[in-house]
């Protein structure tokens, strides 16, 4: 256990990097979570398509007073806008586009990572019987998958791991992690320490990590 | 045929104890309330139903203690402090669960209209959800094989529906209902609007007609979302 470091990152700041992984002409899909403020974040000529598992290609912010549709929700359930150029399909037209291959990017919330990509976020045993979702959909359709999550638990244990203790999303399936502290990448070499946050040092990271990080030759700090 | 029935009372007065029972709506959007508390009222016990999720659609129906088994995608909450009808009835042993991720389950049912009866899926490979389950490789990956999943009925909800059944869904509400229509012995369906045939353009229908068998006119009537959040 390490003490929380005062420079973490903030959720909107994650995003914000997040967000400098997405190009033009990409589809992606948001999962619930810091993930989620994605959305709002992304300037309407983006030329990037938000697709929703419940059946949307295209959404939006969300709507502003007296732009309301109860009919356009994301999947957390929170109304949200279509673009111009918005689709609407059922759901398992939804998850054969996400299984066929057509989905570029998912962004999704973890709880744990581990040193060879694979992905928990759907349980924590001790807390319920929680909700797979379409996570297992993503991961396993998605051509990209970048994982966002804080780099600690509240309690300051690692998240980045040996092996997830709790139960998979998926195996071997995450391209890059994001933290509040770090941007590492899974390759088949090993976790590879590419940013690190302002004011935050690599050997800072390490110490909050399970499985040792190769540090990337062009080591930089992470902008937004 | 006219498939019109008078209320929803008498739509679902016939589904027997023991029914297995999908259930259209995500999050409440293409919830098919009125059906749902016809379901209730009419009380038919050991229900196993399909839905995405368990808490807002089916909370009427495991409240009323009606639900023996549930087939979801989401039958808790992933992170938060908090519990759910159905997650307190299931520590309690009174519902069984059978997890299945949420593309899989579309899928399952789609599968089930179409009349396959099994699939490879790259879906939860090396998960929980893949125990048991044959795997085969394909191509150079590895794919869970996934049975079809059909059910006696469906209750969902649509925008429009013409008297002989086609209908037409609004936005995000045609989520799981397109596909539960076609998967189902008897398919039930709420539509906000009935129409004559002829009124909904052949291009612009997303359900044929062939697929639904009873038709209710819908009250529009949304109860408080039941653990919204």
């Amino acid at each position: 256990m390490v003490a929380a470091h005062p420079r973490a990152l903030s959720p909107d700041l994650m995003a914000l990097r997040v967000l400098r992984e997405l190009q033009p002409g990409m589809v992606v899909n948001l999962g619930l979570g810091i993930p989620t403020l994605i959305a709002d974040l992304l300037p309407p000529d983006s030329g990037i398509l938000l697709h929703a598992e419940n059946g949307i290609l295209g959404y939006g912010p969300f709507p502003r007073a007296g732009e309301e549709d109860p009919d356009v929700i994301n999947p957390g359930g929170a109304m949200v806008t279509l673009r111009p150029g918005a689709s609407i399909f059922d759901s398992a037209e939804s998850f054969a586009l996400v299984r066929g291959g057509h989905v570029d990017v998912a962004v999704l919330g973890a709880l744990q990572v581990s040193a060879a990509g694979d992905l928990a976020n759907w349980m924590v045993p001790a807390r319920g019987i929680g909700g797979i979702g379409g996570a297992m959909d993503l991961v396993a359709g998605a051509r990209r998958v970048i994982a966002v999550m804080t780099h600690t638990t509240r309690e300051g244990a690692p998240k980045i791991l040996q092996r997830c203790t709790y139960p998979l999303t998926g195996r071997g399936v995450v391209d890059l992690i994001v933290t509040d502290l770090a941007v590492i990448a899974v390759t088949p070499a090993g976790l590879e320490l590419r940013e690190v946050a302002p004011g935050v040092t690599a050997a800072e990271v390490q110490a909050r990590t399970e499985p040792p990080l190769l540090i990337a030759a062009d080591l930089a700090e992470m902008r937004f | 045929m006219d498939k019109l029935y008078p209320s929803a009372d008498a739509a679902v007065a016939d589904i027997p104890d023991g029914a297995t029972i999908m259930i259209g709506g995500f999050v409440g959007v293409g919830a098919p309330w009125d059906l749902i508390f016809a379901l209730v009222r009419h009380g038919a016990r050991n229900l196993t139903c399909i839905q995405t999720a368990t808490r807002v659609e089916m909370a009427p129906l495991i409240e009323a203690g009606l639900v023996r088994k549930m087939i979801t995608s989401f039958p808790g909450y992933a992170s938060a402090d908090k519990t759910s009808a159905f997650e307190e009835r299931y520590k309690a042993g009174e519902i069984d669960l059978e997890l299945v991720p949420q593309g899989t389950l579309a899928e399952r049912i789609r599968a089930a209209g179409a009349g396959i009866p099994a699939f490879y899926t790259p879906t939860g490979v090396g998960t929980i959800v893949a125990e048991g389950k044959p795997t085969a490789w394909f191509d150079g990956r590895e794919y869970l094989l996934e049975r079809w999943l059909p059910a006696d009925y469906a209750l969902i909800r649509a925008y429009r529906a013409d008297r002989l059944g086609n209908l037409v869904y609004r936005r995000s509400a045609r989520n799981f209902n397109r596909v539960m229509a076609t998967a189902a012995r008897i398919t039930i369906v709420q539509a906000d609007e009935i129409v004559e045939p002829g009124a909904i353009d052949p291009d612009q229908v997303h359900t044929p007609a062939v697929y639904v068998h009873r038709i209710v006119q819908g009250s529009g009537h949304t109860p408080p979302l039941p653990g919204a959040q």
